[in-house]
């Protein structure tokens, strides 16, 4: 018999006895789990915002929370100023990419050395660049979260090994909430998820030395989120 | 070799009273309490939320054959080899086969509390291999060759002097004591590792049924490199991670945050549903995850306490339990620590052997109460002291309760011992802690109280 057969074998004779239901209250809540879909936690979860304003304020609200350097601009246009001025000011000479819309026109105004690993790349030149730009799948009001994967954001390592992450978003990627954000990523992706979903908050950090927060221990010391 | 309670109780003597280490341990656990009473206040009903995460959870453990069968169904479909294994051996010898075939060198891992299960570093190190801990915590452990002190906070229990020199004696770096310049040397060190690696190790906090995804939560990003440069990815996790549905994560990811450190949403949360695909440009080639029981399926069998398998790891148990805070991670000389690992250790290595864990507690109840998950840890301790005493009946306790009823029954045997006892407990005071002491054993920590001069009885003979 194959241990996948042992181990469920297992399984099976050790749950023949039945276990005690999560007790509230004393009452035993029967059969609450069935009835709960994504759209019921938002009503226990941290307040998320209705209005569109009002979650754009709290994005970036929680950003300036996270230490994200959030940009809302009024078009891609200003998006690509304020980028071009990030790149003289850190004094970036050079800088990696993936194909995409929203990216093609960032990285064209820069006028940079760019890798762009859309159609692969070797890691060294990755390692060597001083940004990653990429688009993302959803930007998230309630956590200040972005969502990048391993297809509509240039592949696993581009958003994570450069040491500034730079993302560019459009208003209209906004989501509410974590619930709202799953749901999205149901109906964009049915049953051909990409190999890897990322939800990225805020940039990299650690308390691992005396609790005290640190920022960039492995990934990008910089996140700066641009949204238009 | 003296036994593993001989061992707790001279080690939890030596650190309780150990000032510097109280100081950090007060230090660091004080910064988690405000941060996540404030975290948790920020909920619209965090009452509410742990009630349905622990039905979650009730749901996915009550039904584990089916969810596996989907999650492993769902994984394979997208060119992901499972591995089941029913051992620690059985898991060591299925990676480092994967390892030898692909004739690596260098491995890179992050943080799983599995192969510290299953002891995997000094089995590949045995073997011959480099492997390197990525998590910055993990990774001060290593370099001094001791075990995490903490499910989540592995290098809780030192300074950053002692790190500096640490790093100063291991890496070669120069003093510093700045948290952030000692950060940085650790990711100076680490590049090189995460470009070069043929193998990546992870573990995994969640396992989604549904659609056959692993869920990684961190902080630093090392593990989100770890799963994108090797060509090779291994991932070891527990068979009781499984969640049913994707969008549970909507609720278990803030949860797991939250209790764990006090923080709305951890830095990465990722999931993984395959090695590279087709039109993907970069990710493993391979990916392996190898399903582990080691045990679990014991645990599962005790139907009074099926709901250790829902623990989430997130280690608030562990922050809040006055034990784990007087005595510290390493005098458990367990995988898994606190109330959490004194719960389950006993199923995992044996009741016998590690019973003393359950009574160190107060049963206070406040890992119980703090739990994300619900799980009812202070009784489980309790029944784990009846099924030890059940178990094994202890000898020298049963002859004392006997002896105890003997007297009680006899009401002439019962004044006897009552003057006996008036007239020596005053006598005791005079050689209290010396080797003199009849009860030393109780004294040396306790008072003794004393025999009250006047009996009940007496009181009620001669009221007015």
């Amino acid at each position: 018999m194959s241990e996948r057969e042992n181990i469920l074998d297992r399984i099976r004779a050790a749950l023949r006895v039945p276990a005690p239901r999560p007790v509230l209250h004393g009452q035993v809540a029967r059969g609450a789990y069935a009835t709960k879909t994504a759209g019921h936690f938002q009503q226990w979860l941290p307040p998320g915002r209705k209005l569109f304003t009002e979650q754009v304020e709290l994005f970036c609200d929680r950003s300036a929370e996270l230490k994200t350097d959030f940009h809302l601009v009024p078009s891609l246009d200003e998006a690509e100023i304020v980028l071009a001025q990030i790149a003289g000011a850190e004094n970036w000479k050079r800088i990696a990419t993936h194909s995409g819309p929203l990216t093609d026109a960032a990285v064209s105004r820069l006028g940079l050395p760019t890798l762009n690993t859309t159609a692969g790349y070797e890691v060294n030149e990755l390692e060597a660049c001083d940004a990653g730009i990429t688009e993302c799948d959803a930007l998230i009001a309630q956590t200040g979260s972005v969502i990048v994967t391993s297809r509509d954001s240039g592949g696993r390592a581009l958003s994570v090994l450069p040491p500034h992450h730079v993302v560019i978003a459009r208003r209209e990627q906004l989501v509410a909430d974590l619930p709202a954000a799953f749901v999205l990523l149901q109906k964009k992706y049915g049953a051909n998820y990409p190999s890897m979903i990322s939800f990225v908050t805020g940039p990299s950090r650690t308390g691992d030395i005396e609790r005290i927060l640190v920022l960039g221990a492995h990934g990008p010391k910089k996140l700066t989120i641009f949204c238009f | 070799m003296a036994s593993f309670s001989k061992l707790f109780t001279s080690s939890a003597q030596g650190v309780a009273s150990d000032l510097r280490h109280r100081g950090l341990i007060q230090t660091a656990l004080g910064k988690y309490k405000a941060t996540r009473d404030s975290r948790e206040a920020s909920y619209q009903d965090w009452q509410a939320a742990r009630q349905v995460a622990a039905e979650t959870k009730w749901e996915a453990i009550n039904h584990l054959d089916q969810y596996l069968d989907s999650f492993v169904a769902k994984l394979e479909a997208r060119g992901t080899k499972v591995h089941w294994v029913s051992t620690g051996e059985q898991a060591l010898d299925i990676i480092l086969g994967i390892i030898r075939q692909r004739k690596a060198r260098s491995i890179i891992k992050s943080k799983a509390m599995t192969a510290e299960e299953i002891h995997l570093n000094e089995a590949l190190e045995k073997a011959g291999y480099e492997v390197v801990e990525s998590d910055l915590g993990e990774f001060i452990v290593q370099l001094r060759h001791e075990p995490p002190y903490h499910i989540v906070f592995p290098a809780m229990h030192l300074t950053r002097g002692e790190i500096s020199e640490l790093f100063r004696r291991e890496l070669g770096s120069a003093p510093t004591d700045s948290p952030e310049e000692l950060t940085m040397i650790a990711r100076r060190a680490l590049r090189k590792k995460y470009l070069t690696a043929d193998i990546g190790i992870t573990g995994a906090n969640f396992a989604v049924a549904e659609t056959g995804m692993v869920s990684i939560t961190e902080n630093e990003g090392n593990t989100r490199l770890t799963a994108a440069l090797p060509k090779t990815m291994i991932t070891l996790l527990g068979i009781e991670k499984v969640l049913p549905k994707l969008s549970d994560l909507a609720l278990f990811l803030p949860m797991l945050a939250t209790a764990g450190a006090g923080q709305q949403l951890t830095c990465y949360n990722t999931l993984y549903g395959g090695p590279k695909q087709s039109g993907e440009c970069d990710g493993p080639e391979e990916w392996h995850v190898v399903l582990l029981d080691n045990h679990r399926t014991a645990l599962l069998a005790d139907a009074e306490q099926r709901d250790a398998l829902h623990c989430i790891r997130c280690g608030a148990c562990l922050n809040v339990c006055p034990i784990f805070r007087n005595v510290g991670g390493h005098t458990y000389g367990t995988t898994y620590s606190g109330p959490i690992g004194s719960v389950i250790t006993p199923h995992l290595r044996g009741l016998q052997d590690w019973k003393h864990l359950s009574a160190a507690s107060t049963l206070c109840g406040a890992c119980t109460e703090t739990c994300p998950v619900k799980i009812d840890l202070h009784h489980h301790l309790l029944q784990n002291r009846r099924n030890a005493a059940k178990e094994k009946p202890a000898f020298f306790e049963r002859l004392a309760y006997k002896m105890f009823g003997f007297v009680a029954n006899r009401p002439a045997l019962w004044w006897l011992a009552k003057k006996i006892g008036q007239i020596a407990r005053p006598m005791q005071n005079a050689v209290k802690n010396s080797a003199l002491d009849p009860v030393r054993a109780w004294t040396q920590t306790r008072d003794l109280p004393p025999v009250a001069a006047k009996s009940f009885k007496d009181w009620w003979r001669g009221r007015p």
